[in-house]
């Protein structure tokens, strides 16, 4: 044998990943807390190259989120979507059904749900909102059974499906918007009518009642994950669709009712921006919080309590950015730059806590 | 190759070590094979074998110590690597094109130009006739038997230029027959000089072809020994660290009534290949019927056609003499017919193996009781009973079941079954991959069930554990029914013969 390969020959790699047994609570804070640390040193570098001062923005970022009660409520009106997109979210991935369709499934259920405002908008307040917010989980809902059908029907591929299910919705509202709903009254460019008052969700404590919606919510998914006979199949059928049959469980009904789920709070979504935020129906009405909501869900591990506490961030990290785009004169990119280096460590820490490096020992030997 | 100047040992390993976290995979490992040798290595699950072999055949690194390729030190980083000292892996999940003829498996991967399939079967029978294999290098895989894909993989590593195998259980898939041909060969390897490292779990096995065997233990290489000195008993005290009784026992039981009859049963199986074709037996109360047959033969259908999970195509399932074809797989379970199924995975398709045992013990419970929510105390209770009276180790209740060892998962998946107390158990391989004391506790625990007049089908792979633990056996082979025989009464040899009856046509029919 002429090519052995002894120590001239090839190395071992000198830095290679082994999986960590799991580790403590305590570490796992840790170095989630060191990732922190370290994208804010990495976003103050940033910040320091395009000539600002790093401790003066992030001090504006987060005052600029709580300054005052309007940029207060600014940020709850932020968060309110993006909770309970990825509580709606959180369902379908414990399943590990790939719903990233959350976009088309939160437009479709605005759709349903300004339906009745636009043309039912004489009923009395509280039935139209309740026929809205019904409307509006129901709209989502189809949207999610319907991949759900064809992936326990003919195991087509969920991830396409709802992925692609996203633009049909977007270009089903501009068909709406250019014909059959464009409002008569607006003269020149075609646009949806403006609500009616009696359509509007009502404010409380100066914010529209979504973030009361956005609580109950959290509450019931929060129970529902936690307690119920339900969310057992669920966990269940995502570990292995085999184990599901074997224990008597009938697969194909949970997934069903699952994704109907998950669209309808989504759906849900739909009615609160259309009906509390925008009070119309427009294209851009989930601003990407489909997507967004994707990250929040993962990060939090699925679990709707870190849910809560991660979408919170990234609402005031949403809001931050945008006043410090306003004071700094920065642009709405370099925002978006640090935002992109703050994820980018906190996701990249998650690698730390499941796997560590182990470098090559010298020649081999210990 | 200078003779005489060779130093002793084809391969030898100092102080290897791996760990996985906190587990201690291989603990200061020390093994040595000469040239023209066998070594067994020997060990209960998790001592660390297939960890070490690993590491020889460059899928693992060792985190210290060293491997000697004839008394050069080695640093193997890759399959490849491997391959260049002429060492070669013979895995126990073959590793195989199945569209592909046995000569495109063989020559896959390696870096010289392609030959013309001529060459190639030259070169290719050439190495067959040194070392005695037969094999038909046009056809394709998928038209292979078991012991005909094994012949591939052993072809593939010599066609490289082997001459140090690793054989990781390569018995476990093959009949007693097909064993015998596959030791000739192996000491046909031996007599021209190779080095074979064979791992198995079969002790007699071992006594028959090893020249040397090293047993390890929690991950030590707890000793090497002389085969010729040693026989069944020391080497299960070496690997269990103490004497352990290799006794089965048949309790008799005096009440037999038929309580599952299948008629004319045949099942596909989920790829829509034929699965099982017109079987009919019966079993009876207080009995445990065992099911023998080489891997694949049906084993897998009949059980998930009778727990439901598998449509029946013709013929009918009497239970108390009621047809439960059609039924769902709910309604199986709530007349009492439990499955304990062990598939290719350990975790397979019976837990959940991100869940902890609380959870786990819900599977099939977890509807019990009114209204939406579940009830985990019962549950919670019942883990911890099973823990006390299985002595399953694990560091918590709410520990994921993929995070124990294979014994404790597969007490687990049969405590749970049991704990429903039901009329007809059927299990699948639950001593596979386990250890001798775990596999003990098993027998015991299916035996308790035999004399609780509970029907146990107990699907096997160990001929000499199904021939004293069960009343009858059925043998399947190609999922039809070659014979129903009488185990206190039949021989390994019958049922050898039974397992291939398929293959070789007009065999004899034992009724």
């Amino acid at each position: 044998m002429s090519n052995i390969a002894t120590k001239t020959g090839k190395n071992e790699p000198l830095i290679r990943t082994i999986k960590r047994a799991e580790l403590p609570k305590n570490r796992v804070i840790m170095l989630r807390l060191a990732a922190l640390l370290l994208a804010l040193i990495a976003g103050a570098i940033f910040i320091l190259c395009i000539g600002n001062n790093p401790f003066a923005v992030y001090t504006t970022m987060v005052k600029g989120a709580f300054r005052s009660k309007l940029a207060f409520q600014g940020t709850v009106k932020l968060m309110i979507p993006l909770l309970i997109t990825s509580l709606g979210l959180t369902l379908a991935f414990r399943m590990k059904f790939w719903n990233i369709g959350a976009e088309g499934q939160i437009i479709m259920g605005a759709v349903f749900a300004s339906y009745f405002a636009i043309f039912h908008g004489d009923m009395p307040h509280w039935l139209l909102i309740t026929v809205m917010m019904i409307a509006g989980m129901i709209g989502g809902g189809l949207t999610g059974l319907l991949p759900a059908y064809f992936k326990a029907k003919y195991n087509t591929n969920e991830t396409l499906f709802t992925l692609m299910l996203n633009y049909i919705a977007l270009n089903f509202v501009v068909f709406l918007r250019e014909g059959p709903w464009a409002d008569p009254t607006s003269p020149g460019y075609k646009k949806f009518a403006l609500f009616p008052a009696e359509a509007r969700l009502d404010k409380v404590f100066g914010i529209h009642a979504g973030w009361i919606i956005a609580i109950i919510v959290l509450i019931v998914v929060f129970i529902y994950t936690k307690f119920t006979k339900q969310c057992y199949e669920i966990d269940v059928v995502g570990e292995s669709k085999a184990t599901a049959s074997y224990a008597g469980m009938n697969v194909k009904r949970i997934i069903l009712r699952t994704m109907f789920l998950s669209g309808a709070i989504c759906g849900l979504v739909g009615m609160i921006e259309v009906s509390g935020n925008a009070g119309t129906m427009t294209e851009g009405i989930t601003r990407g919080v489909g997507f967004t909501a994707i990250i929040v869900a993962w990060l939090a591990n699925l679990k709707p309590m870190s849910i809560f506490v991660i979408a919170a961030l990234f609402s005031i990290m949403e809001k931050g950015s945008s006043v410090v785009e306003s004071t700094f004169g920065v642009s709405e990119a370099c925002a978006d730059v640090l935002q992109g280096i703050i994820l980018f460590f906190v996701i990249g820490c998650e690698f730390f806590i499941r796997y560590k490096f182990a470098v090559r020992k010298k020649g081999g030997k210990a | 190759m200078e003779k005489g100047k060779e130093p002793v040992y084809a391969i030898e390993c100092k102080g290897i070590t791996k760990t996985f976290g906190s587990v201690v995979a291989n603990d200061h490992i020390d093994l040595n094979v000469k040239q023209g040798e066998i070594l067994a290595l020997l060990g209960e699950n998790g001592s660390g074998k297939t960890t070490l072999m690993n590491m020889l055949s460059g899928i693992y690194h060792p985190d210290e110590g060293s491997i000697f390729v004839k008394g050069e030190e080695a640093l193997i980083n890759s399959p490849t690597d491997a391959t260049s000292f002429g060492i070669g892996m013979i895995h126990q999940h073959f590793k195989l094109v199945e569209v592909f003829t046995a000569a495109q498996n063989i020559v896959l991967g390696t870096k010289e130009k392609l030959e013309s399939p001529k060459v190639m079967k030259e070169k290719i029978d050439a190495i067959c006739n040194k070392f005695g294999l037969e094999v038909d290098s046009d056809k394709k895989v998928y038209d292979m038997s078991v012991s005909e894909k094994q012949t591939v993989e052993i072809l593939k590593v010599l066609y490289r230029g082997a001459r140090i195998l690793i054989l990781d259980e390569p018995t476990a898939v093959l009949t007693p027959q097909e064993t015998e041909k596959l030791f000739a060969i192996l000491r046909k390897m031996k007599e021209q000089g190779n080095a074979v490292i064979i791992i198995t779990h079969k002790l007699n096995e071992v006594l028959e072809i090893s020249d040397r065997v090293t047993i390890l233990r929690k991950g030590q290489s707890i000793e090497t020994v002389v085969t010729a000195e040693c026989d069944v008993n020391s080497l299960t005290e070496l690997m269990v660290g103490r004497a352990v009784s290799l006794e089965i026992d048949r309790p008799e039981v005096e009440k037999k009534e038929a309580i599952l009859k299948c008629v004319d049963l045949t099942i596909d199986s989920s790829d829509g290949t034929r699965g099982i074709e017109d079987v009919s037996f019966e079993i009876r109360t207080g009995e445990i019927l065992g099911i023998a047959g080489v891997a694949g033969s049906g084993q897998k259908e009949l059980c998930e056609g009778i727990a439901g999970l598998l449509k029946v195509k013709q013929g009918a399932i009497l239970y108390n003499k009621e047809n439960i074809v059609g039924k769902t797989p709910l309604e199986i379970i709530s007349l009492g017919i439990s499955m304990s199924f062990v598939p290719e995975d350990r975790l397979g398709m019976g837990l959940v193996a991100s869940m902890g045992m609380t959870d786990n013990m819900l599977l099939k419970s977890y509807k019990k009781g009114k209204g939406p929510f579940i009830r985990r105390k019962p549950a919670k209770k019942l883990a911890s009973e099973l823990i006390k009276k299985l002595s399953i180790v694990t560091p918590g209740i709410e520990t994921p079941v993929r995070l124990m060892s294979g014994g404790n998962v597969q007490k687990v998946l049969l405590g749970r079954e049991i704990e429903s107390s039901p009329n007809v158990l059927i299990t699948a391989y639950p001593v596979r991959g386990l250890d001798i004391n775990s596999s003990y506790m098993i027998y015991n625990l299916l035996n308790e069930q035999k004399k609780k007049n509970v029907a146990v089908i107990y699907v096997g792979e160990d001929l000499d554990v199904l021939l004293e633990l069960c009343d009858n056996i059925m043998v399947l082979c190609h999922g039809k029914i070659t014979g129903i025989v009488n185990a206190k009464k039949a021989t390994k040899e019958e049922l050898g013969i039974l397992m291939t009856g398929g293959s070789t046509k007009g065999v004899t029919k034992v009724e």
